[in-house]
């Protein structure tokens, strides 16, 4: 269990600023990439990075580390600005971004960058890949956490519910999941382009302990990682209430974000926003 | 002459195509805008249907929708499609023989930025591997537009492999492009060079700058991989005795290993293939990435030199 303190809330607020300015930036220097779903997920990975994950940046292949994995793989611009803050490479190399013959690819590729746990990208197959890990933290008796986060378009796939499925018969009370609930995919609501709905109550029925938190308020998150501690038995989902675009009044909740990287102007105006 | 990605002609065909023809029904898996399938959405929306993400469901449903009378034309990225949905592919669309037209965009490395998960150079391989499955690469947009008319009246199950990136047009607008007929694009004597999709612009450019140093090639646009032109292949063969193949796909199962197929069993004369060599792609410009996985034009013009030493 952490301690959830206004210091610690203060200092995942600042990291959490800090990945936001890092993402405008990183994909404006970049002139492609995922800006909305990148945003929507800064203040539950600045949880994770800053406050929650065991981590030793010197020794990304550390064993006993925590392991987070990033389903919603096209959101890299979160996990590279937040392994950046964290230490694991200079911040400087985040203007690498996309570009030929850089370890920060389009999307995660574990092989080229250290702290990068898993290559994902296509959507569905990083929830299973995290199950496999936490399996392996069974088979081998290991106290580490795993720590996956889809989109709640990506609970569109099947794969998710294999998944899913999978992970509640084999009892990985060492898997969290977070959902990435903002509503939006590319085409548009989710509501409208193939609902998963209603989300918490599928999971309830695949037999997880099911979490709703807002996925922006800090010391919320907090206390829902501390909740899924003490449940022992069975993974837990942190359903998280979020906002695509998260902190840019203009990005906020609009579908055409999504795949969208800032020109130089609406970077000045995002970063202006962003203090 | 503008530049038209093969998307793009896609989405404008598939929506005349619609205006024609009542019983078409086009899917797609959250990726509308990307594979220009949104225009039709728009006009039809009763006749199309977001599987969501969900490539695999996307696929089932084709089968099912085509089983009971419909045309389908079924989208999303050549990865997801021919890649993650390969065993609905093989077994519900066409083990069944169904009328299901899988177009698949942002094939290849061409795709860019995005990055190697998202650069299918396997997709020709997977696809014309199953039985019964034709093989459609176009060139560029007229021919896309072309190519996509003809796959309507052709029953059966079809694969369109098609681009992101704006390329040249190398046809005209009222061409009178065949399926499954190779197009004899340029004649020369020495070595025959047989592309498909965006690399026949660049066998044609290669083709310029060989004739500037006396070197007479063919340059043949083998867009349909499978079934393939057989006839016309084998009559280069004979004619040039070297045939090059380029392809932005692996070399390994797509129109090179085709091409090698056929001239090995019936005609064999000395055959180099390009495409990518047995590796992943990674994130870049397109044009970029091209040069770097040895698909520029001069690379072309340095191939076909290496082939006139070993004819
Ligand atoms: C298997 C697969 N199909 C399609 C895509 C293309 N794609 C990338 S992001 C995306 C939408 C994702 O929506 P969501 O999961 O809600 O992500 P978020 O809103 O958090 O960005 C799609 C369809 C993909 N990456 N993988
Ligand atoms: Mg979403």
């Amino acid at each position: 269990m952490r301690e959830i303190n206004d210091r610690a809330v203060l200092q995942v607020k600042e990291k959490a600023l800090a990945i936001r300015r890092h993402i405008v930036t990183m994909l404006s220097a970049a002139g492609s990439g995922h800006t909305g779903g990148s945003l929507s997920a800064s203040d539950i990975v600045a949880c994770l990075y800053f406050w929650e994950m065991n981590l030793d940046p010197a020794n990304p292949d550390w064993e006993n580390r925590d392991r987070f994995v990033l389903s919603k793989g096209h959101a890299a611009p979160v996990l590279y600005a937040a392994l950046a803050e964290r230490g694991f490479f200079p911040t400087e190399q985040l203007m690498t971004l996309r570009k030929l013959g850089s370890p920060l690819q389009g999307h995660p590729d574990m092989r080229k960058l250290a702290g990068v746990e898993a290559s994902t990208g296509s959507l569905g197959q990083g929830i299973s890949w995290a199950v496999g890990m936490a399996l392996a933290g069974k088979i081998d008796k290991k106290p580490h956490r795993v720590y996956v986060m889809v989109g709640d378009g990506e609970l569109e796939e099947g794969m998710v519910w294999e998944a899913s499925m999978a992970a509640a018969h084999y009892k990985l009370d060492n898997l969290l999941l977070f959902v990435d609930h903002n509503g939006l995919q590319i085409d548009g609501k989710i509501s409208e382009v193939l609902s998963p709905e209603p989300i918490s109550d599928k999971f309830r029925a695949f037999g997880w302990h099911v979490i709703e938190v807002d996925g922006h308020h800090i010391p919320d998150i907090m206390e829902a990682l501390n909740q899924a501690r003490r449940v022992k038995g069975q993974p837990v989902v942190i359903v998280a209430a979020t906002t695509k675009g998260k902190g840019c009044s203009f990005m906020e909740d609009r579908v055409e974000w999504h795949g969208t990287a800032p020109n130089r102007e609406e970077m000045d105006k995002a970063l202006a926003e962003l203090v | 002459m503008k530049k038209q990605a093969t998307r793009e002609a896609y989405g404008k065909a598939l929506l005349e195509l619609g205006k024609q023809h009542q019983d078409i029904v086009v899917l797609d898996a959250d990726l509308s805008k990307s594979t220009k399938t949104a225009e039709f959405a728009r006009v039809f929306p009763e006749r199309f249907i977001n599987a969501g993400i969900a490539e695999q469901n996307m696929m089932g449903m084709s089968a099912g929708l085509a089983a009971a009378g419909k045309t389908v034309f079924a989208s999303t990225f050549a990865v997801f499609a021919a890649g993650r949905a390969f065993e609905q592919i093989r077994n519900s669309i066409a083990y069944a023989a169904l009328d299901v037209k899988i177009c698949a965009t942002h094939a290849g490395i061409t795709v860019g930025e995005d990055g190697g998960s998202h650069q299918s150079v396997e997709d020709i391989a997977l696809m014309r591997i199953i039985p019964g499955m034709r093989v459609v690469v176009p060139a560029d947009g007229p021919s896309t537009g072309q190519l996509l008319e003809q796959l309507y009246h052709r029953k059966g199950p079809a694969y369109l492999r098609l681009g992101r990136l704006a390329v040249d047009q190398v046809y005209a607008e009222d061409n009178k492009l065949e399926l499954d007929r190779g197009v004899e694009l340029k004649i020369g004597t020495e070595a025959t060079i047989v592309a498909c999709g965006i690399m026949v612009d660049r066998a044609i450019q290669a083709w310029e700058l060989l004739s500037r140093e006396g070197i007479s090639v063919s340059v043949v646009d083998m867009h349909t991989i499978k079934p393939l032109d057989q006839e016309l292949l084998i009559k280069k063969a004979k004619e040039t005795g070297a045939i090059l193949t380029v392809e932005e796909h692996s070399i390994i199962g797509g129109l090179g290993s085709a091409v090698c197929e056929i001239v090995s069993e019936y005609y064999p004369v000395p055959v180099l293939r390009m495409g990518i060599k047995d590796q992943f792609g990674q994130s870049g410009r397109p044009e970029e990435l091209l040069q770097h996985y040895g698909l520029g034009v001069e690379d072309i013009v340095q191939k076909v030199r290496n082939l006139l030493e070993i004819k």
